[in-house]
């Protein structure tokens, strides 16, 4: 008796968002992935295979793994993987799946959904890099690659960093590094067309 | 003369300036017209898409409707803006609610996108729209001999556009048997140079590059085609560091299509940007483009 009464209560008044289960969290955020739900996932290990990074030994979990662990609500773990912050966006999972699900669409959507709720893994240069470059881009229009260097050299050894400015050095002498960023030109036109999308803050 | 609004992206402006230079030379030869996007904006490459989707769909509008005010078709002879233009022009013209929404921020400049201007890579303009009759047609000085791997990278093919084969693609080695040179079969063609991972787990980047171009050369490639600014730095700028990494001694020189179907269309490799390598390509090239008597056509 008592459980139906809890039953009708929780279908006639919205949850709390955190009682909404993972599972159906991370299916909303698949707005742009024309593929099957991960319901219907196999778990038949052909993204796991298929991709470069994963069988190189670079993922904490494997992509087949992250499915299985959202699945089952694992969030914790899912959030702080590194498995989606070191996808390449090669696509091969997505159309190797013999279940037709879009696999690197999901983890873009991860990685969106670390950055909003700023839970992803310490130490990654990812979620900074991405930081930066939007900023970037909002308020010139365009991408400059040294001012995005900095977002990740600092993190770096001595002896990388020396290798990354050695070839930084050879580009620029070769006359392919930009010394001064380029912006568009109808730029305030362009920032009113990004505040209808999102709030930009202070008016620069 | 067919026409298109040609939308070169932030790195043919400096990292891939020699794209650029040969993408014009080549489709000027052949008979096209790239006119560039005027005030065009960056694509947003992956980042956007890592932060915000919406955002990201915006910015590819609003040079896709920049396009279709000219009433031309998009060329994008980047991947990743390719591959991001497409997919943003899919989702508006399934979306209506979706679009509505973007074109209210688009009019802010002054811009609509109502869907009809198209999104393509410019190696489909060379192999779709031009095709490789016309291409041999032109050849002046067949690359004989030369033996090249075309790489065709990810986002050409993946995700699925349409019926197009993405297991078993051909359309790049025809075009470099179209001017005359030997496309070598390889194993990893088709797989991933690293992307962005050669900033955000370089680790990784570098042994994924590794693999490909020990592949490449096992094959016995003198040259690896390319047909993406990413592609071609992650492969040929990181060279130095795979073999500092790995132990490895790697010299395989990483260009551009357009930089070889311009040499066989006897451009001079000045004009193609030939000679802004960090892994030299006239070793690679120059028995091919030298000994090889110019045909009179
Ligand atoms: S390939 Fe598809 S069905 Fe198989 S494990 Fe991966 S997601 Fe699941
Ligand atoms: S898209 Fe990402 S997860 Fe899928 S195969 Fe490529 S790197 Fe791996």
């Amino acid at each position: 008796m008592n459980a139906t009464a809890e039953t009708s209560v929780t279908a006639t008044t919205a949850p709390p968002e955190d009682r909404i289960p993972f599972v159906e969290e991370i299916k909303n955020l698949l707005y742009a992935s024309k593929g099957n739900p991960i319901s219907t996932c196999i778990q038949c290990g052909t993204c796991s295979a298929t991709c470069p990074v994963a069988s190189g030994g670079f993922m904490d979990n494997s992509p087949r793994r992250i499915i299985a662990l959202i699945r089952s609500g694992f969030k914790e773990q899912v959030l702080k993987s590194n498995t989606f912050w070191y996808c390449a966006s090669c696509y091969q999972c997505t159309v190797r799946c013999p279940r037709g699900i879009d696999i690197a669409e999901l983890m873009y959507g991860l990685k969106r959904f670390t950055v909003w709720r700023t839970e992803h893994q310490e130490g990654l240069i990812g979620p900074t890099f991405s930081e930066t470059f939007v900023k970037m881009i909002m308020r010139t229009g365009r991408s400059y690659e040294p001012v995005l260097a900095t977002t990740y050299l600092f993190t770096y050894g001595l002896p990388e960093m020396i290798l990354e400015a050695q070839t930084a050095t050879s580009l620029m002498l070769k006359g392919r590094l930009p010394l001064l960023p380029a912006r568009i030109k109808r730029l305030e036109n362009f920032k009113r067309m990004i505040r209808h999308i999102i709030p930009l803050g202070d008016k620069e | 003369m067919k026409k298109y609004a040609y939308f070169p992206g932030c790195s043919l402006e400096k990292m891939a300036h020699s794209y650029h230079m040969s993408a014009l030379e080549t489709t000027r030869a052949l008979g096209i017209e790239l006119k560039e996007l005027e005030d065009w904006n960056c694509c947003g490459a992956t980042a956007y898409f890592h932060v915000d989707e919406l955002l990201a769909f915006t910015l590819c509008a609003r040079n896709l409707a920049m396009a279709e005010k000219e009433k031309l078709d998009l060329v994008a002879p980047c991947s990743g803006c390719y591959k991001n233009m497409y997919f943003t022009r899919e989702h508006l013209k399934h979306d209506a609610g979706l679009a509505e929404h973007i074109n209210e921020a688009l009019s802010e400049d002054n811009l609509h996108y109502a869907g009809t201007s198209s999104v393509r890579h410019l190696i489909e303009v060379f192999v779709q729209d031009v095709g490789f009759d016309a291409i041999k047609a032109k050849v002046i000085k067949p690359l004989k001999g030369l033996r090249v791997a075309p790489y065709y990278g990810c986002q050409i093919l993946r995700p699925r556009k349409a019926k197009e084969d993405v297991e078993q693609p051909r359309f790049f080695e025809d075009l470099i048997s179209a001017i005359g040179a030997e496309p070598v079969d390889y194993l990893l063609r088709l797989s991933c140079c690293s992307g962005a991972l050669i900033i955000t787990n370089r680790r990784a980047a570098l042994s994924m590059v590794r693999n490909l171009l020990e592949c490449a050369v096992r094959s016995k490639a003198a040259i690896i085609a390319t047909a993406c600014p990413l592609c071609q730095v992650n492969l040929e700028c990181y060279q130095k560091q795979v073999n500092r990494e790995f132990g490895t001694d790697l010299n395989v020189p990483v260009v551009y299509f357009t930089q070889l179907v311009g040499l066989a269309l006897g451009i001079p490799p000045k004009r193609l940007g030939i000679g802004s390598e960090l892994v030299a390509v006239m070793p690679a090239i120059a028995d091919a483009i030298e000994s090889e008597p110019a045909l009179t056509k």
